[in-house]
């Protein structure tokens, strides 16, 4: 099992399942609306640090800023 | 049977108004929803002798109350309980669509599910077995394509089969575990002592969005006699629950779609994407940025180039019809009313009726094809970095085609200070109404250059709207602090169809032909009669003394205070009356030429007659752009702020930077060489 780091971290093309949405009771409650909550894999199909990143959630393509993606937390995928 | 009333709703991007407009063949009346400023589409659709009336809810994700759009759609399901309730899904994205259905669901609403974009689903490789998915929700799917109107009349035969059995509420239930199950019917059973809350709502969803402690709902349930004991039972709950009910519940609901739903219903597998690979470039952290200004330029090449030669029409046309007026009129003022100020003004402003429909053609295509939101991804960076929500930038490029609809779609932004930041500095974006100045005034004095003088001025309005932005979020305190972040749903790329573009660029384009009958007539009208008269004063024999009008003394009244632009009291006039609609300016210059008889065309009239020089022609170009927004613009500024003092100040801020920018053009021209 790798470490728990930020969604913001994880490289393009890797996967990650959430484990914790740190953030204000706004923020958690939208990202969980549209798909973010815990237990949920996701993709990274698009990063181009220091700028927003593309993940896939729940079959859909969700453009995060970066601030938004350093709330999330996820244990990395292995073998992937 | 009598009229059924039937509510349209989904998330973004599942074709809502294409189903819209197939079950009303097009024709909405739009208004407003009472009290709020979001637009309200209704239409009448009669299927096998039944009436039904189609209402069209804001495209939303969740049911939350959270935006003033989400807040809508549900007070329209709860309070004024439609008949029946078509969910539009978007096939090729179940999952995250489901969960909206859920949220009807619990509200007992009377569903249908149209499950749309079959053909996207089964381009990307899989299926959604709809029987099966019936069969689970209880509720009836339907399949459809609505881009292909496949669909249509299972659809509507379905409404009708639907209501015929309203009465029939289906108690459909999902299970949210221990202990929500237990608690939630606990809350659900002491608000039922209430009839006259439970005869309204459906007492489970009031009890579950209790404890999500949902703003709206708390105070509805605040004035029931069993509030108190209601209280009690939920404090008994918090202590054995978890902190953020809301996210668990989210959670649990999501959980049941991704486990129990769509296990059953899907087929077939999720390869990589032609939008994947679309994505890889377009999004690219190098060539971003550089597509999108190529895009934009070959969007405006494409609207002036394409619409030349019809402009060059629209102007014979005019100028023969006033040429027969003129002959044909015998009193003279009639006739000159007639002839300079019908179509020689509003004739002048018609004949961009090409440059703008093209215009929103290309703004269209770019939004049907999924692009404008990767357009927000890919300035994100930039836009967060100088204080704008990422998401900013939609209503910005929408204010390309106008400003009021973009003010209007500030509304997707959920923090306040974010938002009115957006509108503050939308006024900068350059709209169609704009362009014909641009137009005239390039074509008159740049020369070759005149293609890149009207892309500049785009380009100018943006970097203005980005430091204005950067200067309020640091020198005013209310809007202290950092912009809340971007989350954003990329939409799969779609091959635009060529019906749905036109109509959306109807839909848009017609608002100009709409407002040239109307307040750019009015404006027009005001403009010739002030510059026709006194009569004999202005028309000495076969002369036209213009400096004697009344409007030659309103500009020089004000041409002092312009002197140092090197505006000359015509086109000051011109910008006064462009604050009624910006295109009076364009119709201000024709009536002035036209009324002097000249037989020139208008970019060569204004050449010769020396009011502007390649520089003061630039400056005035940039005034137009940034000086007060047309009336349309402040109405809306002010229904979406409800504040005047945002109103004001936005005036205001316009009026000072148009003057300090044209002031530094001026200037800074003339120091390097230019007159």
């Amino acid at each position: 099992m790798m470490a728990t780091i930020p969604l913001a971290m994880l490289q393009e093309n890797c996967e990650a399942v959430i484990v914790e949405v740190r953030g204000g009771m706004g923020l958690t409650r939208r990202l969980a609306e549209i798909g973010f909550t815990n237990g949920t894999r996701v993709k990274v199909l698009h990063s181009a640090p220091p700028g927003p990143m593309l993940v896939m959630v729940r079959g859909s393509r969700i453009a995060l800023g970066k601030g938004v993606a350093m709330k999330i937390m996820v244990n990395p995928v292995e073998g992937i | 049977m009598e009229k059924i009333r039937v509510a349209l709703i989904g998330n973004p991007n599942v074709g809502k108004s294409q189903v819209f407009n197939n079950l009303t063949g097009g024709r909405a009346h739009v208004g407003n929803w009472p009290g709020k400023t979001v637009e309200k589409k209704e239409g009448v659709c009669v299927h096998k002798g039944v009436e039904m009336q189609i209402i069209d809810l804001p495209g939303t994700y969740s049911l939350t109350a959270r935006s003033i759009d989400e807040l809508v759609a549900r007070d329209f399901i709860v309070e004024e309980k439609p008949d029946i309730v078509i969910d539009i899904v978007d096939t090729s994205n179940l999952e995250r669509n489901l969960y909206l259905t859920f949220q009807l669901l619990e509200l007992e609403a009377n569903i249908i599910i149209a499950l749309n974009k079959q053909d996207v689903a089964k381009s990307l490789g899989y299926e959604i077995d709809a029987k099966e998915l019936s069969k689970l929700l209880g509720v009836p799917v339907i399949s459809t394509i609505a881009t292909e109107k496949i669909g249509m009349e299972e659809l509507k035969d379905a409404v009708i089969e639907a209501a015929k059995v309203k009465e029939k509420r289906r108690e459909h239930t999902i299970s949210y575990g221990k202990p929500y199950d237990e608690i939630i019917l606990k809350i659900a059973s002491i608000l039922q002592k209430d009839k006259e809350l439970s005869n309204k709502y459906p007492v489970r969803w009031l009890a579950i969005k209790i404890l999500e402690s949902d703003e709206e709902v708390l105070k509805l349930v605040s004035k029931s006699p069993v509030y108190e004991e209601m209280k009690l039972q939920l404090s008994e709950a918090k202590k054995i629950l978890e902190e953020d009910v809301d996210t668990a519940l989210a959670e649990k609901r999501y959980s049941i779609i991704s486990e129990v739903i769509l296990p059953k219903v899907f087929k077939g597998t999720r390869p990589l994407t032609l939008t994947d690979l679309l994505d890889k470039a377009l999004l690219s952290k190098y060539l971003g940025i550089p597509i999108f200004l190529a895009l934009w330029w070959a969007l405006f090449r494409f609207t002036f180039d394409v619409s030349a030669p019809f402009q060059d029409l629209t102007h014979m046309l005019f100028s023969k019809l006033g040429e027969i007026a003129n002959s044909h009129i015998s009193d003279p003022q009639l006739a000159s009313f007639v002839a300079d100020g019908i179509f020689g003004g509003l004739g002048a402003v018609l004949t961009f009726l090409f440059p703008i429909f093209f215009l929103f053609l290309g703004l269209a295509l770019l939004e049907d094809s999924g692009y404008l939101a990767r357009a927000a991804f890919v300035m994100d960076r930039i836009m967060y970095k100088l204080g704008l929500h990422g998401r900013s930038f939609i209503p910005m490029l929408i204010g390309f085609g106008c400003n009021v609809p973009a003010i209007m779609a500030t509304r997707t932004i959920d923090r306040e200070e974010d938002r009115i930041l957006t509108i503050l500095v939308n006024p900068l974006m350059s709209c169609s109404a704009r362009l014909p100045i641009y137009l005239l005034i390039a074509s008159t004095v740049l020369g070759p250059y005149a293609a890149a003088g009207v892309y500049s001025m785009y380009i100018l309005g943006i970097v203005l709207a980005i430091l204005m932005a950067l200067l309020f979020r640091r020198t005013i305190p209310y809007f202290k602090g950092k912009p809340s972040p971007l989350i954003l749903e990329l939409p799969l790329y779609a091959v635009p169809t060529m019906k749905s573009t036109l109509v959306h660029m109807w839909e848009r384009g017609s608002l100009f032909l709409k407002k040239a009958g109307t307040i750019i007539f009015l404006g027009v009208i005001v403009v010739w009669l002030l510059s026709s008269y006194p009569w004999e004063a202005v028309h000495q024999g076969d002369t036209v003394v213009l400096e004697n009008s009344y409007i030659a003394t309103l500009g020089r009244f004000l041409e002092p205070i312009f002197r140092p632009l090197g505006f000359n009291w015509m086109a000051v006039v011109a910008l006064f009356f462009g604050f009624i609609a910006k295109e009076i300016v364009v119709g201000t210059f024709a009536t002035f030429f036209g009324l002097e008889e000249s037989s020139e065309d208008l970019p060569t009239a204004l050449r010769s007659s020396g009011t502007f020089t390649p520089l003061t022609g630039l400056a005035f170009m940039a005034f137009s752009l940034i000086y007060i927004p047309c009336i349309a613009t402040i109405g809306v500024i002010y229904r979406e702020t409800g504040s005047w003092k945002w109103t004001i100040f936005t005036v205001m801020y316009e009026l000072t930077l148009a003057y300090v920018v044209a002031f530094i053009i001026v200037t800074f021209g003339r120091l390097i060489g230019f007159t």
